[in-house]
This record gives structure tokens, sequence and C-alpha cells, in this order.
């Protein structure tokens, strides 16, 4: 995934000049993840570079160069540390458009690692899209492979809106995949069927993917026929798709990595709810973190989602 | 000048005196007597338009108003010399300023009255529109600075904050952003002594805010913003400073809010009438006026008239503001994404359901039928 995304910044800094990528150690060392990694050298100091260690300075001159008709990409480090600049995402880089009617746009990508089961330091595994998934004139996406890693980032910097793009890190090396070559586009919004299925709806994104595939082999073992829908796209939400397929199997659970209450999980429960309410066959459910902080790396498995806390929820659902 | 008025040697940078003389003639800006007295007028329009608004608010046909009384020479001398090109990164005590640029007043009333479509600024270019959460806008300066460099383009951002602003950590990161990238921004601090109640001195243990130029790398001035001369040599200079690639420049522009904070606000709760009386003294359209009148350019006559015009020409925009029309439900929805997503049209759709059902309520109710 690493080379894809480093890819998809490769192709958009060498088609459109507008584009610019910067952050905390972007430039020389390519990154703490080395998703930049030689783009610097390729495309010059002055389109590639290491900002000052301020991700509000970041976030919010990311601003000021999309209202004045740049393209910036910038990079928060880690998904703990874009808090420092959640007044320029939600009092600014979403509103700018609305404020100035359409005057002004922000075309502009944020992009960063989240999510844990990496033994990472403290502040550094956290899965916080709702919160941002909550906020309006904000987009937020979040590739589960490789490819769509590409497409995604390349749909991402092309659009005029302004985009949060998490990178789920724990499989930044993770998956091998063949990725096409050169440029292609996945348009955002659109959640993906990765498997039909009959007997339930499970919709997951990110690092979650791989879990639900996991589970769902030992699910298979048993009998069970999943569907799996990866979101990739949290904001806007794709609930066409979503209730397409409970309407189908009349049974939905949505997997994701951060804490329950107000989760992106009970969103997807609500659409079950309001659009196929009378095909439902069990109470629309979830597994989620808990509603706590993320434990230091000893104690990161009771909360991490594995695949035997998913087949858990699989069983007790198609029984129900 | 950045030298000679380095502000570790801690003093103001002033031009004319408290009654209007030239005290400074080797930094007196030379401006064509036609041109000076034009920003005299525009200043003065400022203030006519400024405290005509608060009179509106007070007769309920205009929402909360920050007024601009008192501090009109620094957004006077910045309107003097913005360009159209150049970009003016407001706070929101700047009118002189963004009328300079071509923002209308009746933009400004229908942006307090409660439209978006006053921030849309038809005919001002490069106007970003006024920024309420503090200092927030100064990054934004930056990198809009950043772009204009990038761009090799021939322009500069004028980028304005409050006294209380430079608190914020955006402040911080703005100035020292911009002196690592050399770009061409001038930082405009508005020091009128007060952020809301709260005194310069609960905002910092520095000697001035001009200082903290300093610890940037980047070069600052403290000028009296009350003086329109110093104001206007003060951006002069950070001009030369910019356009040579040595760019940001802060400038520590010291004046006085005579007004309150917000009409909301109540400043004889924290400052005293002698406190305000002495800054009367200082009133920078006053000050101007002075030498204008020393110099034969400017009377009272021409004053009481250009102000009976101006009154008139505000309530015309005032009043065409006033019926600017409903806002109309589209314009909750559509402005937010480049294409609406579907989600958010379903919800608009169903808001019309809910429009078009409480209407036929109301058809009800008015026709005696249940």
């Amino acid at each position: 995934m690493v080379n894809a995304i480093n890819d998809a910044l490769d192709i958009k800094l060498e088609e459109d000049k507008n584009v610019i990528v910067y952050g905390e150690d972007v430039g020389v060392e390519g990154g703490v993840f080395r998703v930049t990694e030689g783009l610097q050298k390729k495309h010059g100091v002055e389109r590639v570079f290491d900002s000052p260690l301020a991700e509000s300075g970041i976030v919010g001159t990311a601003v000021g160069m999309a209202v004045a008709g740049l393209r910036p990409v910038v990079e928060m480090q880690f998904c703990g540390f874009i808090y420092p600049s959640f007044n320029q995402i939600i009092s600014h880089a979403s509103r700018m458009r609305n404020r100035s009617r359409g005057k002004f746009e922000t075309p502009m990508v944020i992009r960063m690692p989240y999510g844990g089961g990496i033994n990472a330091l403290e502040h550094h595994s956290e899965s916080m899209e709702a919160i941002f998934g909550h906020i309006p004139g904000l987009k937020v996406v979040v590739p589960s492979t490789p490819h769509d890693a590409k497409g995604m980032l390349i749909s991402a910097i092309e659009s005029n809106d302004t985009i949060l793009y998490m990178e789920p890190k724990r499989i930044y090396r993770a998956i091998k995949q063949e990725v096409a070559e050169g440029k292609f586009t996945i348009p955002l919004g659109k959640a993906n069927v990765l498997s039909q299925g009959k007997d339930v709806t499970i919709v997951a994104y990110g690092a979650m993917i791989r879990e639900v595939q996991r589970a769902m082999v030992m699910a298979k073992d048993q009998g069970i026929s999943v569907e799996l829908i990866d979101l990739r796209s949290i904001y806007p939400i794709d609930r066409e798709t979503i209730a397409g397929s409970v309407k189908k199997t009349g049974r939905i659970i949505t997997v994701t990595e951060g804490p329950r209450s107000f989760g992106v999980a009970s969103e997807i429960s609500q659409i079950a709810i309001e659009e196929a309410f009378l095909h439902l066959e069990a109470p629309p459910s979830r597994v989620t973190g808990f509603d706590t902080i993320v434990p230091l790396p000893r104690g990161e498995h009771h909360y991490m989602v594995d695949p035997y806390k998913i087949l858990f929820e699989i069983e007790r659902i198609v029984k129900y | 000048m950045f030298n000679e008025y380095n502000p570790l040697k801690n003093i103001i940078f002033r031009v004319m005196d408290d009654d209007g003389k030239i005290i400074n003639k080797a930094w007196m800006p030379e401006i064509k007597n036609e041109h000076l007295v034009k920003y005299y007028k525009d200043m003065l329009f400022a203030r006519v338009a400024d405290l005509q608004t608060v009179s509106y608010q007070r007769q309920g046909r205009i929402y909360t108003y920050p007024p601009n009384y008192g501090q009109e020479a620094i957004s006077g001398a910045t309107g003097a010399l913005i360009k159209k090109e150049d970009w003016l990164v407001p706070a929101f005590r700047e009118m002189g300023a963004m009328l300079a640029k071509g923002v209308t007043l009746k933009e400004l009333f229908l942006y307090f009255m409660g439209y978006e479509e006053g921030s849309n600024f038809k005919n001002a270019e490069n106007t970003l529109p006024i920024s309420v959460p503090i200092a927030s806008q100064l990054v934004h300066a930056s990198g809009i600075g950043y772009a204009i460099k990038y761009n090799k383009e021939d322009k500069l951002v004028y980028a304005f904050v409050g006294d209380g602003g430079t608190s914020e950590g955006d402040f911080h990161e703005a100035v020292n952003f911009a002196g690592v990238w050399k770009v061409p921004v001038i930082f405009i601090i508005q020091n009128n002594q007060y952020g809301i109640s709260t005194p310069v001195k609960l905002q910092t243990a520095s000697e001035s805010l001009a200082v903290k130029s300093v610890a940037y790398g980047v070069k600052g001035i403290q000028v009296d913003g009350n003086d329109f001369f110093a104001m206007y040599r003060a951006l002069q200079e950070s001009i030369k400073v910019c356009r040579s690639g040595e760019g940001p420049v802060l400038i520590e522009a010291v004046t006085y809010r005579k007004g309150a904070h917000t009409t909301s606000d109540d400043p004889t709760k924290y400052r005293s009438k002698e406190e305000e009386d002495s800054w009367e003294l200082k009133d920078p359209l006053r000050r101007m006026k002075s030498y204008l009148e020393k110099n034969t350019l400017w009377d009272d006559k021409q004053e009481q008239r250009h102000i009976e015009q101006f009154k008139l020409e505000v309530d015309r925009q005032f009043v065409e503001a006033e019926n600017h029309g409903e806002y109309s439900r589209e314009d909750v929805f559509i402005h937010h994404y480049d294409q609406m997503p579907d989600d958010l049209q379903e919800q608009m759709r169903q808001y019309d359901r809910f429009l078009q059902w409480k209407e036929a309520r109301v058809n009800n109710k008015t026709t005696g039928k249940q």
C-alpha cells in the first residue's frame, strides 16, 4: 500500500504543477513510513518538502494555498497528532466554499495513518474517523487495498473538495497485490462489494477488511455465507449499496476499530433500519472497539477487533 | 527603517503628532495632495458607515456587529496601498481595507444581517471572508504567500489580527511558517488595547507585540496606528521588504477601540472614562483632519457636506441589503461540496416534504378547516 500511495502522489505531481506535497519529515526522509520516499528528489524541494512541526500550520497553510489555486496534499504524521489542526479543518477547510457562497474552494487532501495493532507508542493507535465524518463539508475516505489506495488518492487529489484520506498503517506493507501501472481513479463515495453472500452482510473498511476475511473463512466452514462490503468512504456514505445488501441477506454487522458509541457502526445500523426495516431477520449489530482509550501494546489485544470477535458475532446474529 | 525602529529598542514609529503636525520629516511619505484628500474621505466614509451600522443594530435592523470606530487609519493606509491583485486576509475590524478592495457596504451588511452571500464579494478579487475564529486566518495568509512565491507572482498578502490574537497558537505558527518560507506577507496586529475586556498586559509578558518578530527572525516594527502617515510609510517599507524576497514583516499598529468589542459588549465595565478621554486626543481622523486643515486641503464645511452625502449612500446600500429577500432553502445545502452527495440531496427532499406538510397545515388553520 505504501508503494501504491507513493505512485499516486508521483503521478499527480508529474501531471499537475499545482500539486504540492508537504508535512513533517515528508521531504528528505520521505515520511516516517516512507510513503513519500524519493518524491522530493524527483519533483524538487519547492513541491515536496519538510514543513515546520506544527499541524495547525500545515493544514492552515494548505487552506491558504488551496484558495490561491494550488492543490496541496499534506501529511499528518500520525492520527493522534491531527488535533491541533482540528480548528483549521472544521472552521475553515470544510466551510470555505459555503461561507463564501462558492467564491473560494479548498481542493486539498489531508493524508493520515490511523489505527492500532502495530505495538505503537501512546497516541498512535486510534481510529477516530467518526469524529471527522460528522463534519459538514468534509469527505472522509479509507482504502483497504493497494489498488484502492492508488485509485482513491488520485480521485481525492483531483476532487475540488477537502478530503481526509485515512491510511490503515497496520496493513501498509501487509497486503501484496498487483496494482495497475499508470493513472486510474476510483470514485469516492461508492462502496465495493468484495464478496457476495446470502446469510449476513458485513460492512467494514480499512484494516478491518482483512480481519473480516479471516473470520469469513471460519464461518464458511460452518456453512455461513457472508456478503462483505468495503465501505471505502465514511462520508459520503453509500446508503444504496448497504440497503441493497441488507434487503438480500436480512442481517447486518458493521465492523470498525473505533470506539462504539456514536460511531460509524451506529450510522450504518440506522441506515439498515431506515432502508430495510421489513427485511431484517435480526437487529443490526456491530463489532467495534470499546468506549475506552486504546490500551498500550500489552493490553491492546483486549481492545482490537480480531477474527474471533467477528466470528462470535456472526454466529450470534445468524442464529438470532 | 527596520533598523532605526528595531523593536528591541522599544520605540514607536510616529510621523505626525496628536495635533496633526509633522514631527518626523525624514520618514514623511510622499503623497500627492489630491490622493491625501481621497484617503481621508475614504476613512471618513468608513467611519460614517461604521457609526451608522451600530445605530442600525440598536434599531434591531442588523445582528451583532464589531465596530471599527477609532481604528480607521490602519485600514485606511492599507486601503491606500493594497492593489487589486494583492490578497487581503481580514479578521473582522478592517472595513476600510475591505471597501478599498472592492467589497461593498451592502455585502458587509448582508453578512451581518445573516446571509452568507455577504461574503461572496462580487467585485473584490483575492479577498477572504471575515474570519471569526481568532488568529486562525493568519496561517491561510502564509499559505497564500507560499502560492504567490511558488507561482512567481508579483503580489502581496495583507493579514490582520488583534492584540488578543497574538496569544493564539496560530499566530505563532503563521509568522513562523512565513518566516521559514520567506513569503510576501505583511502581518498587521491591530493592538486596540483590549481583547473584548482583557487588556494587553494580560495577553503577554513581552514589552511590545512587535518585539515578537525578533524571535521569528522577521522584520518588525511598532507603529502609531492612529497616525495615517506612519502607517502608510511603515507599509511602504514593508512592501519593499516583501518584494525583495525577504518577507514577511510584522507590524504592531497601536490604536484604541473607541467603540465596544461588538454591539453586545459594554466597555464601561472594564475601562475608565479618563482612559477613553486620553485616547480621544489621538483619534486618527481628528489628527489627519488637523493636518489637512493646516495645509488648507480641507475644512469643516467640506466635512459636513461629505458626512451628509455619505450618510445617504450608507443608507441606500443598507436599504438595498434589507430588501435582499428570502433565504432560499437550497442555499442551506448546495455550497458544501462540489457536487451534493446523494445523502444530502435526500435530506433536502425530506425537508421539502416537511415544508409542504407545514404549508398545508398552516393553510388549513387559516381557512378554519381542521
